[in-house]
């Protein structure tokens, strides 16, 4: 879902561009008030594995592939805000050294993988394991926020490409969230697999209150 | 072994880097509905091209330089990510240091 230059309008550009600055610098102040030490290890860890992954794109119907996004497993994991800046270092590396995502669109790439993707995705598993507490409610929590984070990230995405004029929105909007719809099934597979691991074996990591604010 | 739990997540992210060319080529969900919807023309490429598409230059293997091009970034994100979030919280670490170094008693 890393949108190339060209595919947004200048002013989306900008617009995107000023809530994205914005984001990070409220991640930046925030997660460095509230990580706590053990979690340092732990931010390079998920920025490791959520490039890696990006990098297995999957096939799924109609010659067409998907690959993870990763900010549900940042944000369940570490909170919204410290999602947020592993998903920007991974776009800036992405953009910079990889040629993925555009130069000028990494605002608009930051905003939907990383702001919307972390912050609908943490907020939806809180409410659900407000619910039910158990260790399924929150396999289920994460399968469910994963699915409508990258979701979510793809409608914002579409109406980025329909403001610009690319395309219009009543015919990018639903491909997308239809492709998309199908991605996060995936998506959340691997964000629920990736946490039972953890909760198997190294729990404690876990336990710690994520950093919100 | 405890404290090397890092370390052992680390080589799992390597290991995945691994096997990056078994990824399917095809578009992705994005790229995919810019063809269908006839907007991919609007692609501008990239002015300058360091590992571009994941295939590290130079090495006539594909398979070899996608795997050079994901351990590579893997190892930059995990330096990246840690280093960000060991300066961010280093300067805290300073400021709750400080007032029991300075306490004057």
């Amino acid at each position: 879902m890393h949108i190339p230059d060209g595919f947004l309008s200048t002013s989306t550009v900008a617009v995107a561009s000023v809530i994205s600055i914005g984001g990070v610098a409220g991640a930046v102040k925030i997660v460095g008030k509230e990580l706590k030490e053990k979690q340092v290890p732990l931010m390079g860890v998920l920025a490791a594995f959520i490039f890696a992954a990006q990098m297995l794109n999957f096939p799924i119907a109609g010659g067409t592939s998907g690959h993870f996004m990763g900010a549900a497993l940042a944000a369940i994991i570490l909170g919204p805000w410290a999602g947020v800046l592993i998903m920007t270092c991974v776009l800036i590396a992405q953009c910079l050294i990889f040629q993925d995502g555009g130069l000028l669109a990494l605002g608009a790439n930051i905003l939907n993988m990383g702001i919307i993707g972390s912050f609908s995705s943490y907020y939806i598993y809180r409410l659900i394991i407000s619910f039910n507490n158990s260790r399924n409610a929150k396999l289920v929590g994460s399968f469910v926020a994963s699915w409508v984070a990258i979701v979510l990230a793809s409608i914002a995405c579409a109406l980025e490409l329909a403001i610009s004029g690319s395309s219009p929105t009543s015919i990018v909007l639903p491909a997308m969230a239809g492709v998309h719809a199908l991605i996060g099934i995936v998506e959340g597979l691997i964000t629920t697999v990736v946490l039972r691991v953890i909760m198997a074996s190294r729990a404690d990591l876990l336990e710690s209150q994520p950093v919100t604010r | 072994m405890k404290s090397k739990w890092w370390l052992i997540s680390l080589l799992i992210c390597l290991i995945v880097a691994i096997f990056s060319p078994l990824a399917s080529s095809s578009p992705d969900g994005l790229e995919r509905v810019a063809e269908d919807k006839g907007f991919i023309e609007l692609a501008n490429d990239a002015p300058f091209q360091i590992i571009a598409d994941y295939v590290f230059p130079g090495i006539e293997n594909e398979a070899v330089a996608t795997i050079t091009a994901g351990i590579i970034g893997t190892l930059i994100l995990f330096g990246l990510a840690y280093g960000v979030a060991w300066l961010l919280t280093s300067s805290r670490r300073k400021q709750t240091y400080q007032p029991a170094s300075n306490r004057k008693d």
